[in-house]
């Protein structure tokens, strides 16, 4: 007798149906929040639910997944996903940007940029932008459906009248088609611009909040703001510590109790390709070689 | 009267021929006027072709309730198909279903039958399944819209022949709507209701 096995994907075919409809309304309707009955998983909600039913539901075998948490292919979220496809789908897995077909993040934008065929799924925890602002979902609906969406503009005039500037730095409001105001997940805002005119199809999954939706690929994405106090991105100044990079996002890495510390790029797989294409930082190692210890 | 026994197949491997065509479909919805290919090989019942057949058995189940046209409901085939393959139950309110499938295409209700959704919930909308004579020849047709990079043309012999004229309200009634795909044997285009007609020409 056989040994009891998952389903290709995990997910059972009934609750694919269930949210590959839901995918096609949401890319019918750019930035709209299609409800959807959201599975339990074997992992916890925050771990990516959401992303990973929309992952399972569109995944084929012949699909090369990549996963990455906050720009890292090797932090425990990314690599329990990784595997977690690898053995309930059987799919390659990759960490390039540009040789994987599905790429499942946790707020990031990978900084190569994408090309077309390839998904983006995004992990989603609060999917509605207004949620901090008006708590009844009756009501945020209603705001959607007449495209009220004043409070938000509000909400970041008051971040200029208390901080001189708009404070917002990650999460922050982005209107789709000319229609939708759409929470981008909590990705920096400096992955903001990338949204815009994507060529790749970005599908958003909110697992614990039970909402899909999308942004067509070559679809106009604007970030709220003001003629006065236009949009601006955000990055530390520095290159990074390994790579050298000065355009890429950056993590700030305490290195000491003393007040130590280097600026590395976010996404890895970015870091990697430079540095095996011979870019240098500060703190750059010789690739691949343990330091030897005296 | 078929007996089960002399019903056309269903998909011969029901998890991975579901999900290629989703994903064709999927690339169709997210690129307005594009051809895909639906691979899958997948029993017919009479009046149906390949590609509707496929997109049945992929999104239809107990929670989708189907509307047949005149043309898909003539002989009992294909209704009983759907029930015995997809379990999806077929409704004579066409206002209600969430898919309509529509075999003569040149005999196309007024849009106006179909569900459109609301402004809270705009997903709750038809999908129109539409047959038509050709994806690959006749008129041009210049379309705009989310997901297309400036525009794309459609080359399709198109029934009704007003049916971009037909989908203006699309324009007037965003976010509501009505989601269309065109079906011809296993190639498919989709048209969601963001897509704009620039131009039509001969």
């Amino acid at each position: 007798m056989n040994a009891p096995t998952y389903n290709f994907a995990y997910l059972d075919e009934q609750t694919k149906r269930m949210i590959r409809r839901a995918i096609l309304k949401a890319i019918a309707i750019p930035g709209y929040q299609v409800p959807f009955a959201s599975r339990e998983m074997p992992m916890p909600y925050g771990w990516g639910t959401g992303g990973v039913q929309v992952t399972a539901a569109i995944l084929g075998p012949d699909d090369v997944l990549k996963v990455i948490d906050q720009g890292s292919d090797d932090t425990t979220n990314a690599i329990s996903i990784r595997k977690f496809f690898g053995k309930t789908a059987g799919v390659a897995t990759t960490t390039s940007t540009t040789d994987a077909t599905v790429i499942q993040t946790r707020h990031r934008i990978p900084e190569a940029s994408l090309h077309a065929g390839q998904v983006l799924v995004y992990q989603v925890p609060i999917p509605e932008p207004l949620r901090f602002l008006e708590p009844r979902e009756t009501e945020t609906r209603r705001m959607h459906a007449l495209a009220e969406y004043g409070l938000m503009h509000v909400k970041l005039y008051e971040d200029i009248a208390r901080f001189g500037h708009i404070a917002t730095a990650y999460a922050y409001p982005v209107k789709v088609n000319a229609r939708y105001v759409m929470d981008p997940s909590p990705t920096p805002k400096f992955d903001n611009p990338k949204m815009d005119n994507c060529a790749a199809l970005q599908l958003f999954g909110a697992g614990r909040e039970k909402r899909i939706y999308a942004i067509p690929p070559y679809t106009t994405v604007v970030s709220l703001d003001f003629e006065d106090h236009p949009f601006t991105r955000y990055r530390f100044n520095a290159p990074c510590a390994l790579c050298g990079a000065d355009n890429s996002y950056l993590d700030e890495i305490v290195t000491d109790d003393k007040g130590g510390r280097m600026f590395v790029c976010s996404d890895t797989d970015f870091c990697e390709q430079r540095q095996a294409a011979g870019h240098h930082g500060t703190e750059s190692a010789a690739p691949h070689k343990e330091k030897a210890h005296v | 009267m078929t007996t089960i026994a002399e019903m056309p197949a269903g998909f011969a491997d029901k998890v991975l021929s579901a999900q290629s065509t989703f994903r064709s479909v999927m690339d169709a919805m997210a690129r307005p006027g594009s051809v895909q290919r639906v691979a899958a090989s997948v029993g017919t019942p009479a009046g149906m072709m390949r590609g509707s057949a496929a997109i049945a058995l992929t999104l239809f189940d107990h929670d989708t309730p189907i509307w047949l046209d005149a043309a898909m409901s003539a002989t009992p085939d294909v209704a009983r198909w759907l029930k015995f393959h997809a379990s999806a139950p077929v409704v004579s309110d066409s206002s209600i279903a969430s898919f309509a499938l529509i075999g003569d295409a040149a005999s196309l209700p007024a849009l106006d039958c179909f569900a459109f959704g609301s402004s809270e919930y705009p997903d709750r909308s038809t999908t129109l399944i539409l047959q038509v004579d050709s994806l690959s020849q006749g008129p041009a047709f210049e379309l705009k819209g989310p997901g297309i990079d400036g525009s794309a043309v459609l080359q399709a012999m198109l029934k009704p022949r007003d049916l971009f004229q037909r989908l203006v309200i699309n324009e007037a009634l965003f976010p509501r709507g009505i989601d269309v795909v065109l079906v011809h044997d296993d190639a498919i285009v989709a048209i969601p209701r963001t897509t704009r007609l620039i131009a039509s020409g001969v």
